[in-house]
Protein backbone atom coordinates (compact mmCIF):
# COMPACT_ATOMS: atom_id res chain seq x y z
CA UNK A 1 0.00 0.00 0.00
CA UNK A 2 1.77 3.66 -1.12
CA UNK A 3 -0.93 5.71 -0.23
CA UNK A 4 -3.96 5.10 2.47
CA UNK A 5 -6.12 7.47 3.35
CA UNK A 6 -8.60 7.01 6.33
CA UNK A 7 -11.82 8.82 7.71
CA UNK A 8 -11.17 12.17 6.02
CA UNK A 9 -12.67 15.14 6.83
CA UNK A 10 -12.11 18.61 5.20
CA UNK A 11 -14.05 21.70 6.02
CA UNK A 12 -14.13 24.89 4.56
CA UNK A 13 -15.11 27.97 6.91
CA UNK A 14 -16.83 25.78 9.08
CA UNK A 15 -18.47 23.63 5.97
CA UNK A 16 -18.14 20.40 5.45
CA UNK A 17 -16.62 19.11 2.08
CA UNK A 18 -15.47 15.55 2.66
CA UNK A 19 -17.07 13.62 5.07
CA UNK A 20 -14.84 10.63 6.07
CA UNK A 21 -13.19 9.79 2.70
CA UNK A 22 -11.22 6.51 2.87
CA UNK A 23 -9.56 4.58 -0.31
CA UNK A 24 -5.97 3.35 -0.77
CA UNK A 25 -3.74 2.87 -3.91
CA UNK A 26 -0.50 0.33 -4.32
CA UNK A 27 2.60 1.83 -5.79
CA UNK A 28 2.25 1.75 -9.66
CA UNK A 29 -0.86 2.22 -10.11
CA UNK A 30 -3.66 4.21 -11.70
CA UNK A 31 -6.29 4.79 -10.00
CA UNK A 32 -9.51 7.17 -10.94
CA UNK A 33 -12.17 9.16 -8.53
CA UNK A 34 -14.93 10.29 -10.63
CA UNK A 35 -17.82 12.40 -9.21
CA UNK A 36 -20.00 15.13 -9.98
CA UNK A 37 -19.54 18.94 -9.90
CA UNK A 38 -18.41 20.15 -6.01
CA UNK A 39 -18.37 16.30 -5.15
CA UNK A 40 -15.17 16.73 -3.29
CA UNK A 41 -12.37 15.49 -5.81
CA UNK A 42 -10.31 18.75 -5.72
CA UNK A 43 -10.93 19.30 -1.82
CA UNK A 44 -9.66 15.02 -1.65
CA UNK A 45 -6.40 15.84 -3.70
CA UNK A 46 -5.78 19.16 -1.66
CA UNK A 47 -5.70 17.08 1.41
CA UNK A 48 -3.40 14.87 0.31
CA UNK A 49 -0.92 17.84 -0.70
CA UNK A 50 -1.56 19.95 2.53
CA UNK A 51 -2.92 22.68 0.35
CA UNK A 52 -5.89 21.96 2.74
CA UNK A 53 -6.17 21.06 6.39
CA UNK A 54 -7.87 17.99 7.55
CA UNK A 55 -10.03 17.71 10.29
CA UNK A 56 -8.81 15.65 13.90
CA UNK A 57 -9.29 11.98 13.49
CA UNK A 58 -7.97 11.44 9.64
CA UNK A 59 -5.36 9.08 8.56
CA UNK A 60 -3.37 9.72 5.53
CA UNK A 61 0.21 7.60 5.20
CA UNK A 62 2.13 7.40 2.27
CA UNK A 63 5.13 4.93 2.30
CA UNK A 64 5.08 4.46 5.65
CA UNK A 65 5.09 8.43 6.51
CA UNK A 66 2.44 10.20 8.24
CA UNK A 67 1.32 12.83 5.49
CA UNK A 68 -0.31 15.35 8.36
CA UNK A 69 3.30 16.08 9.45
CA UNK A 70 4.55 17.60 6.39
CA UNK A 71 4.24 21.09 5.01
CA UNK A 72 2.35 21.15 1.64
CA UNK A 73 6.20 22.15 -0.22
CA UNK A 74 7.85 18.79 1.85
CA UNK A 75 4.74 16.55 0.68
CA UNK A 76 6.15 17.59 -3.03
CA UNK A 77 10.01 17.30 -2.21
CA UNK A 78 10.63 15.06 0.36
CA UNK A 79 7.70 12.59 -0.44
CA UNK A 80 8.10 12.97 -4.31
CA UNK A 81 4.42 13.38 -4.50
CA UNK A 82 3.55 15.87 -7.09
CA UNK A 83 0.03 17.40 -8.04
CA UNK A 84 -1.42 18.87 -11.39
CA UNK A 85 -3.78 21.51 -9.89
CA UNK A 86 -7.42 21.84 -11.16
CA UNK A 87 -7.35 24.72 -14.19
CA UNK A 88 -3.34 24.20 -14.73
CA UNK A 89 -2.48 27.03 -12.93
CA UNK A 90 1.03 27.96 -14.83
CA UNK A 91 3.00 30.63 -14.15
CA UNK A 92 1.86 32.75 -17.05
CA UNK A 93 4.18 35.14 -16.44
CA UNK A 94 7.41 32.49 -16.83
CA UNK A 95 8.78 30.79 -19.36
CA UNK A 96 7.81 27.45 -20.04
CA UNK A 97 11.47 26.60 -19.33
CA UNK A 98 11.41 28.63 -16.15
CA UNK A 99 8.19 27.12 -15.16
CA UNK A 100 10.12 23.67 -15.57
CA UNK A 101 13.23 25.13 -13.54
CA UNK A 102 10.88 26.52 -10.21
CA UNK A 103 9.46 22.94 -10.04
CA UNK A 104 13.28 21.56 -9.46
CA UNK A 105 13.55 23.99 -6.41
CA UNK A 106 14.23 22.15 -4.00
CA UNK A 107 15.85 19.43 -5.70
CA UNK A 108 19.84 18.98 -5.34
CA UNK A 109 20.37 16.26 -7.74
CA UNK A 110 21.69 17.51 -11.12
CA UNK A 111 21.83 14.52 -12.67
CA UNK A 112 18.52 13.39 -11.97
CA UNK A 113 16.85 17.35 -12.90
CA UNK A 114 18.65 17.04 -16.06
CA UNK A 115 17.29 13.28 -17.36
CA UNK A 116 13.91 14.05 -15.94
CA UNK A 117 13.99 17.16 -18.07
CA UNK A 118 14.86 15.54 -21.15
CA UNK A 119 12.45 12.84 -20.25
CA UNK A 120 9.63 15.61 -20.75
CA UNK A 121 11.04 16.82 -23.38
CA UNK A 122 10.65 13.47 -25.09
CA UNK A 123 7.28 12.99 -23.92
CA UNK A 124 5.97 16.29 -24.89
CA UNK A 125 8.48 17.49 -27.55
CA UNK A 126 5.88 20.92 -28.30
CA UNK A 127 7.20 21.96 -24.87
CA UNK A 128 10.44 22.05 -26.28
CA UNK A 129 9.80 23.83 -29.63
CA UNK A 130 8.20 26.10 -26.90
CA UNK A 131 10.50 26.34 -24.23
CA UNK A 132 11.50 30.06 -24.17
CA UNK A 133 7.27 31.25 -24.86
CA UNK A 134 5.71 32.81 -21.54
CA UNK A 135 3.03 30.36 -19.89
CA UNK A 136 0.32 32.18 -20.48
CA UNK A 137 0.64 32.44 -24.14
CA UNK A 138 0.73 29.11 -24.91
CA UNK A 139 -2.32 26.97 -26.49
CA UNK A 140 -5.31 24.69 -24.48
CA UNK A 141 -3.59 21.79 -24.68
CA UNK A 142 0.08 23.03 -24.59
CA UNK A 143 -0.65 24.53 -21.44
CA UNK A 144 -1.57 21.56 -20.07
CA UNK A 145 1.45 19.34 -21.23
CA UNK A 146 3.27 21.80 -19.35
CA UNK A 147 1.15 21.49 -16.25
CA UNK A 148 2.01 17.71 -16.27
CA UNK A 149 5.67 18.20 -17.30
CA UNK A 150 6.59 20.48 -14.29
CA UNK A 151 4.25 18.13 -11.63
CA UNK A 152 6.83 15.57 -13.03
CA UNK A 153 9.92 17.46 -12.54
CA UNK A 154 8.82 18.19 -8.71
CA UNK A 155 9.01 14.39 -8.14
CA UNK A 156 7.12 11.29 -9.60
CA UNK A 157 6.53 8.79 -7.03
CA UNK A 158 3.02 9.99 -7.10
CA UNK A 159 1.11 12.06 -9.27
CA UNK A 160 -2.37 13.94 -8.36
CA UNK A 161 -4.22 14.78 -11.63
CA UNK A 162 -7.05 17.35 -10.94
CA UNK A 163 -9.39 17.13 -14.51
CA UNK A 164 -6.37 17.01 -16.73
CA UNK A 165 -9.32 16.33 -19.72
CA UNK A 166 -10.87 19.63 -19.07
CA UNK A 167 -10.95 21.60 -22.11
CA UNK A 168 -9.09 19.68 -24.59
CA UNK A 169 -10.19 18.10 -27.88
CA UNK A 170 -11.01 14.82 -27.75
CA UNK A 171 -8.06 14.27 -29.96
CA UNK A 172 -5.91 16.36 -27.46
CA UNK A 173 -7.63 14.34 -24.40
CA UNK A 174 -6.50 10.91 -26.09
CA UNK A 175 -2.71 11.83 -26.62
CA UNK A 176 -2.75 13.65 -22.96
CA UNK A 177 -3.78 9.99 -21.37
CA UNK A 178 -1.11 8.17 -23.63
CA UNK A 179 1.49 10.44 -21.91
CA UNK A 180 0.32 9.66 -18.57
CA UNK A 181 0.65 6.36 -19.60
CA UNK A 182 3.95 6.67 -20.55
CA UNK A 183 4.76 8.48 -17.02
CA UNK A 184 2.53 5.54 -15.43
CA UNK A 185 5.15 2.75 -17.16
CA UNK A 186 8.26 4.74 -16.01
CA UNK A 187 6.96 3.52 -12.17
CA UNK A 188 4.69 7.00 -11.44
CA UNK A 189 1.41 6.25 -9.19
CA UNK A 190 -1.31 7.80 -10.29
CA UNK A 191 -4.42 9.17 -9.06
CA UNK A 192 -6.84 11.06 -11.57
CA UNK A 193 -9.89 12.83 -10.41
CA UNK A 194 -12.51 13.36 -13.74
CA UNK A 195 -15.84 14.38 -14.07
CA UNK A 196 -15.35 12.63 -17.90
CA UNK A 197 -15.90 9.33 -16.09
CA UNK A 198 -15.86 7.22 -19.41
CA UNK A 199 -12.75 8.37 -20.11
CA UNK A 200 -11.26 8.46 -16.56
CA UNK A 201 -12.32 4.35 -16.26
CA UNK A 202 -11.47 3.48 -19.67
CA UNK A 203 -7.59 4.76 -18.45
CA UNK A 204 -7.27 3.38 -14.80
CA UNK A 205 -7.64 0.43 -13.16
CA UNK A 206 -9.73 0.77 -10.60
CA UNK A 207 -12.04 3.82 -9.61
CA UNK A 208 -14.39 5.49 -6.62
CA UNK A 209 -17.04 7.39 -6.96
CA UNK A 210 -17.79 10.44 -4.75
CA UNK A 211 -21.28 11.76 -4.13
CA UNK A 212 -21.79 14.65 -1.61
CA UNK A 213 -18.08 14.05 0.23
CA UNK A 214 -18.38 10.48 1.15
CA UNK A 215 -17.04 7.54 -1.58
CA UNK A 216 -20.16 5.59 -2.72
CA UNK A 217 -18.88 2.97 -4.55
CA UNK A 218 -15.73 1.02 -5.92
CA UNK A 219 -14.32 -1.33 -7.84
CA UNK A 220 -12.35 -2.31 -10.88
CA UNK A 221 -13.29 0.02 -13.66
CA UNK A 222 -14.64 -3.28 -15.95
CA UNK A 223 -17.17 -3.36 -13.07
CA UNK A 224 -17.62 -0.15 -12.81
CA UNK A 225 -18.50 1.12 -16.62
CA UNK A 226 -20.97 -1.94 -16.23
CA UNK A 227 -22.38 -1.03 -13.09
CA UNK A 228 -26.44 0.36 -13.79
CA UNK A 229 -26.28 3.09 -10.98
CA UNK A 230 -22.84 4.18 -12.40
CA UNK A 231 -24.12 4.17 -16.41
CA UNK A 232 -26.99 5.95 -15.41
CA UNK A 233 -25.51 8.82 -13.11
CA UNK A 234 -21.76 9.08 -15.13
CA UNK A 235 -22.08 7.82 -18.06
CA UNK A 236 -25.24 9.15 -19.94
CA UNK A 237 -27.24 6.08 -19.50
CA UNK B 1 19.72 76.47 -17.68
CA UNK B 2 22.30 75.99 -15.34
CA UNK B 3 19.39 76.23 -12.36
CA UNK B 4 17.85 73.74 -14.36
CA UNK B 5 20.24 71.12 -14.37
CA UNK B 6 21.04 71.97 -10.20
CA UNK B 7 17.53 70.72 -9.95
CA UNK B 8 17.46 67.93 -11.85
CA UNK B 9 20.36 66.86 -9.74
CA UNK B 10 18.43 67.73 -6.77
CA UNK B 11 15.37 66.00 -8.11
CA UNK B 12 17.43 62.44 -8.80
CA UNK B 13 18.73 62.63 -5.21
CA UNK B 14 15.22 62.95 -3.95
CA UNK B 15 14.10 60.22 -6.41
CA UNK B 16 16.71 58.24 -5.06
CA UNK B 17 15.22 57.90 -1.52
CA UNK B 18 11.73 57.60 -3.22
CA UNK B 19 12.92 54.77 -5.21
CA UNK B 20 14.72 52.77 -3.00
CA UNK B 21 11.90 52.49 -0.25
CA UNK B 22 8.95 52.00 -2.73
CA UNK B 23 10.66 48.99 -3.90
CA UNK B 24 10.08 47.42 -0.71
CA UNK B 25 5.95 48.32 -1.34
CA UNK B 26 5.85 47.17 -4.19
CA UNK B 27 7.88 43.52 -3.87
CA UNK B 28 5.63 42.70 -0.75
CA UNK B 29 2.73 43.94 -2.58
CA UNK B 30 3.39 41.62 -5.56
CA UNK B 31 3.95 38.58 -3.86
CA UNK B 32 1.19 38.55 -0.60
CA UNK B 33 -0.91 41.41 -1.95
CA UNK B 34 -0.47 42.55 1.27
CA UNK B 35 0.64 46.73 2.04
CA UNK B 36 3.15 46.43 4.21
CA UNK B 37 2.43 49.66 6.38
CA UNK B 38 5.83 49.29 8.48
CA UNK B 39 7.85 50.19 5.87
CA UNK B 40 8.55 53.45 6.27
CA UNK B 41 9.50 52.53 9.71
CA UNK B 42 11.72 50.43 8.70
CA UNK B 43 13.20 53.07 7.01
CA UNK B 44 13.72 55.15 9.69
CA UNK B 45 14.68 51.86 11.58
CA UNK B 46 17.61 51.29 8.89
CA UNK B 47 18.95 55.02 9.55
CA UNK B 48 19.77 54.92 12.85
CA UNK B 49 21.06 51.16 13.03
CA UNK B 50 23.16 52.62 10.25
CA UNK B 51 24.54 55.50 12.60
CA UNK B 52 25.16 53.00 15.26
CA UNK B 53 27.23 51.08 12.41
CA UNK B 54 29.26 53.84 11.51
CA UNK B 55 29.80 55.14 14.98
CA UNK B 56 30.91 51.08 16.48
CA UNK B 57 33.22 51.29 13.13
CA UNK B 58 34.77 54.35 13.81
CA UNK B 59 35.37 53.66 17.76
CA UNK B 60 37.20 50.17 15.83
CA UNK B 61 39.19 52.36 13.45
CA UNK B 62 40.05 54.52 16.29
CA UNK B 63 40.80 51.86 18.85
CA UNK B 64 42.79 49.93 16.67
CA UNK B 65 44.53 53.23 15.78
CA UNK B 66 43.88 52.10 11.70
CA UNK B 67 43.33 54.79 9.13
CA UNK B 68 40.95 53.91 6.75
CA UNK B 69 39.68 55.60 4.01
CA UNK B 70 36.36 57.38 4.70
CA UNK B 71 34.07 55.62 1.49
CA UNK B 72 35.82 51.97 2.59
CA UNK B 73 33.83 53.28 6.30
CA UNK B 74 30.47 54.40 4.07
CA UNK B 75 30.35 51.32 2.13
CA UNK B 76 30.86 49.04 4.59
CA UNK B 77 28.38 50.76 7.09
CA UNK B 78 25.73 50.20 4.21
CA UNK B 79 26.34 46.73 3.92
CA UNK B 80 25.97 46.16 7.52
CA UNK B 81 23.35 47.82 8.04
CA UNK B 82 21.42 46.38 5.45
CA UNK B 83 22.18 43.15 6.69
CA UNK B 84 21.00 43.79 10.04
CA UNK B 85 17.87 45.60 8.57
CA UNK B 86 17.18 42.65 6.51
CA UNK B 87 16.69 40.73 9.91
CA UNK B 88 14.35 43.13 11.35
CA UNK B 89 12.13 42.59 8.51
CA UNK B 90 12.00 38.92 8.52
CA UNK B 91 10.94 39.76 11.98
CA UNK B 92 8.25 41.62 10.92
CA UNK B 93 6.75 39.04 8.64
CA UNK B 94 7.43 36.36 11.27
CA UNK B 95 5.91 38.23 13.97
CA UNK B 96 3.31 40.81 12.28
CA UNK B 97 2.27 39.08 9.22
CA UNK B 98 2.71 34.81 8.90
CA UNK B 99 -0.38 34.72 12.01
CA UNK B 100 -2.55 37.04 9.52
CA UNK B 101 -1.65 35.38 5.67
CA UNK B 102 -5.42 34.50 5.40
CA UNK B 103 -6.88 36.84 7.48
CA UNK B 104 -9.00 39.75 6.03
CA UNK B 105 -5.80 42.35 4.00
CA UNK B 106 -7.12 45.30 6.49
CA UNK B 107 -6.27 43.25 9.86
CA UNK B 108 -2.58 42.64 8.11
CA UNK B 109 -2.44 46.81 7.21
CA UNK B 110 -3.36 48.07 11.14
CA UNK B 111 -1.20 45.11 12.11
CA UNK B 112 1.60 47.21 9.91
CA UNK B 113 0.78 50.55 11.15
CA UNK B 114 0.88 49.72 14.78
CA UNK B 115 4.33 47.49 14.70
CA UNK B 116 5.45 50.89 12.86
CA UNK B 117 3.88 52.88 15.95
CA UNK B 118 5.74 50.42 18.20
CA UNK B 119 9.07 51.55 16.03
CA UNK B 120 8.71 55.04 16.02
CA UNK B 121 8.35 54.92 20.61
CA UNK B 122 10.85 52.42 20.93
CA UNK B 123 13.17 54.64 19.26
CA UNK B 124 12.01 57.38 21.49
CA UNK B 125 11.88 55.22 24.48
CA UNK B 126 15.41 54.04 23.90
CA UNK B 127 17.30 57.34 22.69
CA UNK B 128 15.14 59.57 23.96
CA UNK B 129 14.52 63.20 22.19
CA UNK B 130 18.11 63.64 21.82
CA UNK B 131 18.26 64.89 18.02
CA UNK B 132 21.30 62.30 17.16
CA UNK B 133 23.29 63.41 13.85
CA UNK B 134 24.61 60.73 11.43
CA UNK B 135 28.54 60.63 11.84
CA UNK B 136 30.27 62.27 8.67
CA UNK B 137 32.33 59.49 7.12
CA UNK B 138 33.44 61.22 3.24
CA UNK B 139 33.92 64.78 3.36
CA UNK B 140 32.12 67.18 1.08
CA UNK B 141 33.89 67.83 -2.56
CA UNK B 142 31.83 70.27 -4.34
CA UNK B 143 32.25 70.04 -8.23
CA UNK B 144 31.03 72.44 -10.43
CA UNK B 145 30.31 71.54 -14.33
CA UNK B 146 30.17 75.56 -16.03
CA UNK B 147 27.93 76.83 -13.46
CA UNK B 148 26.15 73.71 -12.15
CA UNK B 149 27.07 72.65 -8.81
CA UNK B 150 27.22 69.19 -7.50
CA UNK B 151 29.20 67.17 -4.57
CA UNK B 152 30.67 63.86 -4.03
CA UNK B 153 27.97 62.69 -1.92
CA UNK B 154 24.77 63.50 -4.36
CA UNK B 155 26.90 61.47 -7.21
CA UNK B 156 27.33 58.43 -4.14
CA UNK B 157 23.81 58.30 -3.48
CA UNK B 158 22.32 58.32 -7.10
CA UNK B 159 25.17 55.82 -8.22
CA UNK B 160 24.59 53.48 -4.89
CA UNK B 161 20.54 53.46 -5.70
CA UNK B 162 20.86 52.82 -9.14
CA UNK B 163 23.17 49.95 -8.50
CA UNK B 164 20.77 48.61 -6.03
CA UNK B 165 18.14 48.56 -8.63
CA UNK B 166 20.24 47.07 -11.24
CA UNK B 167 21.02 44.39 -8.71
CA UNK B 168 17.43 43.79 -7.60
CA UNK B 169 16.16 43.75 -11.55
CA UNK B 170 19.34 41.25 -12.04
CA UNK B 171 18.27 39.13 -8.73
CA UNK B 172 14.49 38.63 -9.70
CA UNK B 173 15.29 37.89 -13.24
CA UNK B 174 18.00 35.66 -13.19
CA UNK B 175 18.23 33.93 -9.27
CA UNK B 176 15.72 31.11 -8.69
CA UNK B 177 14.94 32.86 -5.72
CA UNK B 178 14.18 35.82 -7.67
CA UNK B 179 12.18 33.06 -9.95
CA UNK B 180 10.03 32.28 -7.04
CA UNK B 181 8.87 35.63 -6.11
CA UNK B 182 7.72 36.60 -10.04
CA UNK B 183 5.94 33.10 -9.67
CA UNK B 184 4.69 33.94 -6.62
CA UNK B 185 3.36 37.46 -7.96
CA UNK B 186 1.59 35.32 -10.31
CA UNK B 187 -0.51 32.49 -8.17
CA UNK B 188 1.24 32.45 -4.76
CA UNK B 189 -1.51 29.12 -3.32
CA UNK B 190 0.06 27.03 -6.02
CA UNK B 191 3.46 28.17 -5.36
CA UNK B 192 3.81 25.05 -2.56
CA UNK B 193 3.21 22.28 -4.93
CA UNK B 194 6.41 23.58 -6.66
CA UNK B 195 8.69 22.26 -3.15
CA UNK B 196 8.84 25.94 -2.42
CA UNK B 197 8.28 27.06 0.77
CA UNK B 198 5.97 30.40 1.29
CA UNK B 199 7.91 30.70 4.57
CA UNK B 200 11.30 30.96 3.08
CA UNK B 201 10.21 33.37 -0.20
CA UNK B 202 7.97 35.85 2.09
CA UNK B 203 10.26 36.44 4.70
CA UNK B 204 13.13 36.29 1.96
CA UNK B 205 11.23 39.24 0.28
CA UNK B 206 10.51 41.28 3.33
CA UNK B 207 14.70 41.08 3.87
CA UNK B 208 15.47 42.79 0.31
CA UNK B 209 13.00 44.78 0.99
CA UNK B 210 14.15 45.93 4.39
CA UNK B 211 17.78 46.06 3.31
CA UNK B 212 16.95 48.69 0.78
CA UNK B 213 14.90 50.54 2.99
CA UNK B 214 18.12 50.44 5.01
CA UNK B 215 19.91 51.60 2.12
CA UNK B 216 18.03 54.73 1.71
CA UNK B 217 17.92 55.59 5.67
CA UNK B 218 22.40 55.57 5.34
CA UNK B 219 21.76 57.74 2.34
CA UNK B 220 18.97 60.23 3.49
CA UNK B 221 21.40 60.44 6.59
CA UNK B 222 24.55 61.27 4.15
CA UNK B 223 22.21 64.49 2.78
CA UNK B 224 20.23 65.02 5.98
CA UNK B 225 22.33 64.28 8.96
CA UNK B 226 19.81 65.10 11.82
CA UNK B 227 17.78 62.00 12.05
CA UNK B 228 14.39 61.87 13.60
CA UNK B 229 12.11 58.49 15.18
CA UNK B 230 9.52 59.99 13.08
CA UNK B 231 11.47 60.84 9.93
CA UNK B 232 10.04 58.10 7.81
CA UNK B 233 6.31 58.61 8.38
CA UNK B 234 6.16 61.36 5.31
CA UNK B 235 8.86 59.93 3.85
CA UNK B 236 7.38 56.46 3.84
CA UNK B 237 4.18 57.86 2.99
CA UNK B 238 5.13 59.78 -0.49
CA UNK B 239 7.42 56.74 -1.27
CA UNK B 240 3.92 54.42 -1.13
CA UNK B 241 2.51 56.92 -3.21
CA UNK B 242 5.41 56.32 -5.98
CA UNK B 243 4.85 52.22 -5.54
CA UNK B 244 0.89 52.99 -6.24
CA UNK B 245 1.84 55.46 -9.02
CA UNK B 246 4.42 52.71 -10.76
CA UNK B 247 1.56 50.21 -10.96
CA UNK B 248 0.89 47.67 -7.65
CA UNK B 249 3.35 45.69 -7.46
CA UNK B 250 5.76 46.41 -10.68
CA UNK B 251 9.52 47.10 -9.60
CA UNK B 252 10.23 49.28 -12.61
CA UNK B 253 7.38 50.91 -12.03
CA UNK B 254 8.21 51.73 -8.51
CA UNK B 255 11.70 53.00 -9.17
CA UNK B 256 10.55 55.39 -11.64
CA UNK B 257 7.77 56.63 -9.94
CA UNK B 258 10.11 57.40 -7.11
CA UNK B 259 12.04 59.62 -9.33
CA UNK B 260 9.30 60.62 -10.90
CA UNK B 261 8.03 62.04 -7.52
CA UNK B 262 11.49 63.64 -6.73
CA UNK B 263 11.20 65.38 -9.98
CA UNK B 264 7.71 66.78 -9.69
CA UNK B 265 8.87 67.86 -5.45
CA UNK B 266 11.35 69.44 -6.99
CA UNK B 267 10.85 71.40 -9.82
CA UNK B 268 7.12 72.58 -8.24
CA UNK B 269 9.55 74.91 -5.45
CA UNK B 270 11.09 76.04 -9.26
CA UNK B 271 7.98 77.28 -9.89
CA UNK B 272 5.90 78.00 -6.47
CA UNK B 273 6.81 78.87 -2.97
CA UNK B 274 8.13 75.66 -1.30
CA UNK B 275 5.57 75.99 1.15
CA UNK B 276 3.08 75.04 -1.38
CA UNK B 277 5.00 72.20 -2.83
CA UNK B 278 3.58 69.05 -1.43
CA UNK B 279 -0.02 70.89 -2.01
CA UNK B 280 1.00 70.94 -5.96
CA UNK B 281 3.25 67.93 -6.25
CA UNK B 282 0.62 65.39 -4.87
CA UNK B 283 -2.33 67.30 -7.07
CA UNK B 284 -0.47 66.78 -9.87
CA UNK B 285 -0.24 63.27 -9.24
CA UNK B 286 -3.74 62.70 -7.97
CA UNK B 287 -4.43 64.36 -11.31
CA UNK B 288 -2.05 61.45 -12.87
CA UNK B 289 -3.79 58.52 -10.96
CA UNK B 290 -7.35 59.95 -12.39
CA UNK B 291 -6.23 59.47 -16.05
CA UNK B 292 -4.08 56.01 -14.97
CA UNK B 293 -6.01 54.20 -11.94
CA UNK B 294 -3.51 51.23 -12.32
CA UNK B 295 -0.54 53.77 -12.67
CA UNK B 296 2.55 53.18 -15.19
CA UNK B 297 2.79 49.57 -15.27
CA UNK B 298 0.08 48.14 -13.34
CA UNK B 299 -0.88 44.72 -14.22
CA UNK B 300 -3.81 43.58 -15.63
CA UNK B 301 -3.54 40.43 -13.42
CA UNK B 302 -2.59 40.20 -10.10
CA UNK B 303 -1.88 37.63 -7.46
CA UNK B 304 -4.30 34.67 -7.31
CA UNK B 305 -5.36 34.62 -3.66
CA UNK B 306 -7.23 31.47 -3.43
CA UNK B 307 -6.90 27.62 -4.33
N1 LIG C 1 -11.80 27.36 -1.46
C1 LIG C 1 -13.04 26.97 -1.07
N2 LIG C 1 -13.72 27.68 -0.14
C2 LIG C 1 -14.95 27.30 0.26
N3 LIG C 1 -15.58 26.21 -0.20
C3 LIG C 1 -14.96 25.46 -1.12
C4 LIG C 1 -13.66 25.80 -1.61
N4 LIG C 1 -13.28 24.88 -2.52
C5 LIG C 1 -14.30 24.00 -2.60
N5 LIG C 1 -15.31 24.35 -1.76
C6 LIG C 1 -16.58 23.61 -1.59
O1 LIG C 1 -16.28 22.27 -1.26
C7 LIG C 1 -17.11 21.37 -1.95
C8 LIG C 1 -16.27 20.38 -2.76
O2 LIG C 1 -15.57 21.10 -3.77
P1 LIG C 1 -14.49 20.48 -4.72
O3 LIG C 1 -13.81 21.59 -5.41
O4 LIG C 1 -13.65 19.52 -3.97
O5 LIG C 1 -15.40 19.69 -5.73
P2 LIG C 1 -15.02 18.94 -7.07
O6 LIG C 1 -15.53 17.56 -6.94
O7 LIG C 1 -13.60 19.11 -7.38
O8 LIG C 1 -15.92 19.71 -8.14
P3 LIG C 1 -15.60 20.11 -9.66
O9 LIG C 1 -15.81 18.90 -10.48
O10 LIG C 1 -16.62 21.16 -9.96
O11 LIG C 1 -14.20 20.62 -9.71
C9 LIG C 1 -18.03 22.22 -2.82
O12 LIG C 1 -19.26 22.34 -2.13
C10 LIG C 1 -17.34 23.55 -2.89
O13 LIG C 1 -18.27 24.60 -2.97
MG1 LIG D 1 -12.58 20.10 -8.81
Amino acid sequence: MQLRVENLHVSYDQIRALHGVSFSIDAGEIVCIIGANGAGKSTTLRAISRLVPADKGAGLRFEGHDLLAFAPDKVVSVLGISHVPEGRRLFGNLSVLENLQLATFARRDPQGIKRDMERVFSIFPRLLERRTQYAATLSGGEQQMLAVGRAYMTGHRMMLLDEPSMGLAPLMMLSMFEALKEINRDGTTILLVEQNARLALKFAQRGYVIENGRIVLEGSSEALLNDPEVKKAYLGG
Amino acid sequence: MAFFMQNVINALQWGSFYALIALGYSMVYSILMLFNFTHGDIFMTGAYIGLGVATALLALVAALGWSLPGWLLLVATIIISMFITSLLGVLVERVGYRPLRSAPRASAAITGLMIGIILEYGNLALLGTQRLSFPELIQTTTYSVGSVYFTNKKIFIVVVALLLMVGLHQFIQKSRWGMAMRAMSYDFPIVPLMGVSLNLIAPLTFAIGSALAAAGGILYGMAYPVLDPFMGILLGWKSFVAAILGGRGSILGAALAGFLLGFIEIFTTMVFPSTFRDLIAYSIILLILTFRPYGFFGQAHSTQLRL
